[in-house]
């Protein structure tokens, strides 16, 4: 029977609009600048710098060993070690920056780090006016406190701070007995 | 007198139809969201109706391009010729009880002569772009307007019968004398009217190349048909002369079939002819906007068979109808009205059965068979 299909096609479309007003569950846009869906847990997009305590500059966990600057793929990472007046290493990064633009996400950075000091941000909206300056971050940009990193990635942020106080605990100990437990290995970071 | 009531009336077609284009772009965009589950523009103005201001602009502002290659007079002038006939077809249409610019007597017939210089623009678009899909969307063009012109007045031609005048203005107040006390004779209410506003509906969707027989201008087959090389204000002028052709169609369905400017009853006659005429335009704009959320775009041959196999016998058979109903005022019937009526009803429902059941029979379901 002709006009039946195009009968059903007028119902069903005619279901929509009403629905769209009446039930929530239609309309699934999310009006983006105004409203965001939850990031993911594991989202990523590009590395940012941890630093422990209330000051940026003092607490960076960073010692500037630049294992990340040597196998980022990209080498989208510049360091320089902070040195005293007599010229001794500080264990702190003098200039720490990160080009953006170039950082292709890969995470080598954190997985290489040994002193958990490097970890991915979520952060997105990164548009800028100049993009080589503007997109060339530097150790203050970069500097993020762990609070944030527990905000962003509570589980993998909760087992990285466990693993570093096992490693404290360990240090300020004497060489333990061998009949104690020995440290957990890390839990693998993903 | 009469100088004054023209010009003021000219200025009158030329403001309100503009203006109901821009509020309809954007009433269509947002009532297309809704019918998909979409919000539709919100964001210029108080929920989005300024949208239309910011296209204007945005329309005004861009580049016009014209192609090196192009006919530069013909592909200038198109948009315009488009125009006017478009907004001489408001000239005869009454939109209240003295409201018409020109109460010809020939009104009905003046509106599909100057109508059918659209299909003109179109062609001159579509040939002067120097562009193989604007020549072919024009040529898609042609063979549907052409068509569906055949069925729309054959459809509209019943009226002319039962009424025995072109003049619009005569159509509408044959629609007044009331029927069971509350009730205007609209031509809708008789079968042969029903029918027949079924066809024109159809007929004026293809002549105005709205969705569902939008295949002139199919952006996803040949980019934009006959508008593809134009650009800027003169892209925005086709559009806005493709809506007031809907207008003027919507605005003849509604006086040769919907009453014109009556009220649809008696009791609520004090309400001024323009507000009714309104809503009445309203409503069908808002039918058509349903049906391009709804269907899927037609293939050129389903599009001309419908028209030549299924519509203009329809609209023939319809024409028998009308003269029965006709004659059959005069019959001594035993149940009067009732009788009537399904006696006029019969005729059009079987021929719709049989032609449909003819019609679709190539449309059954396709089995496909695959290489094993």
């Amino acid at each position: 029977m002709i006009g039946k299909g195009i009968a059903k096609g007028f119902i069903e479309t005619a279901r929509n609009f009403v629905g769209s007003y009446t039930e929530e569950s239609r309309l699934v846009t999310v009006e983006y600048p105004e409203e965001r869906l939850p990031q993911k847990e594991n989202a990523r997009n590009f590395p940012f710098l941890v630093y422990d305590g209330e000051d940026a500059e003092k607490g960076l966990r960073c010692v500037a060993c630049k294992i990340c600057e040597k196998d980022c793929p990209p080498q989208c990472i510049y360091i320089v070690l902070e040195r005293d007046e007599k010229g001794r290493p500080q264990k702190h990064p003098k200039v720490f920056d990160i080009d953006v633009s170039v950082c292709m996400s890969c995470q080598i950075c954190v997985e290489v780090c040994p002193f958990e000091a490097i970890k991915m941000d979520t952060e997105f909206e990164l548009s800028q006016t100049d993009r080589f300056d503007g997109l060339l971050l530097d150790k203050h940009q970069l500097a993020k406190s762990n609070e944030y990193y527990h905000k962003l990635h509570p589980t993998e942020a909760a087992a990285v701070d466990a693993n570093l106080a096992a490693e404290k605990a360990k240090k300020a100990a004497p060489p333990a007995p061998s009949t104690a437990a020995p440290p957990q290995p890390a839990p693998a970071k993903t | 007198m009469s100088f004054v009531y023209t010009v003021s009336g000219i200025v009158a077609i030329m403001m309100v139809f503009p203006l109901l284009f821009g509020i309809t772009t954007v009433l269509e965009r947002k009532g297309l969201g809704r019918l998909q589950n979409r919000l539709g523009p919100n964001r210029v103005g108080p929920f989005g109706f300024a949208q239309f201001v910011a296209d204007g602009i945005k329309m005004l502002t861009k580049e016009d391009i014209v192609p090196r290659t192009a006919d530069q007079v013909v592909h200038f002038v198109a948009p315009f010729v488009l125009l006017v006939p478009v907004f001489l077809s408001f000239s005869v249409i009454p939109f209240g009880r003295k409201l018409v610019l020109a109460d010809f007597d020939a009104g009905l017939l003046f509106f599909f002569a100057v109508g059918a210089a659209t299909e003109l623009a179109v062609f001159m678009a579509g040939w002067s772009s120097r562009n193989k899909y604007s020549l072919l969307g024009a040529m898609r063009a042609i063979a549907q307007m052409i068509s569906y012109e055949v069925p729309l007045v054959i459809s509209s031609l019943t009226v002319v019968m039962l009424v025995g005048s072109l003049s619009l203005m005569d159509i509408v107040r044959e629609q007044q004398p009331v029927r069971f006390g509350f009730l205007h004779t609209w031509h809708v209410f008789t079968p042969w009217g029903l029918a027949g506003f079924m066809l024109f509906l159809v007929a004026a969707a293809a002549e105005s190349n709205r969705t569902p027989f939008d295949i002139p201008e199919a952006e996803s087959e040949i980019i934009a048909g006959y508008l593809t090389e134009y650009s800027g204000f003169k892209y925005a002028l086709f559009f806005l002369g493709e809506y007031l052709g809907l207008f003027s169609m919507c605005g003849l369905a509604i006086t040769l079939f919907l009453g014109g400017w009556l009220a649809p009853f008696s009791f609520l006659d004090f309400v001024p002819g323009p507000i009714w005429f309104a809503l009445k335009l309203l409503a069908m704009i808002a039918v058509f906007i349903w049906a391009r959320g709804t269907l899927p775009r037609l293939r050129t041959d389903q599009l001309l068979s419908l028209a030549w196999k299924f519509m203009l016998p329809m609209a023939l058979i319809n024409l028998l109808v009308a003269a029965l109903w006709h004659y059959s005022g005069a019959w001594d019937l035993p149940a009067g009205y009732a009788v009537r009526w399904l006696l006029c009803a019969a005729p059009v429902l079987i021929s719709f059965l049989l032609l449909a059941r003819h019609f679709s029979r190539k449309f059954t379901p396709r089995t496909y068979r695959y290489a094993d």
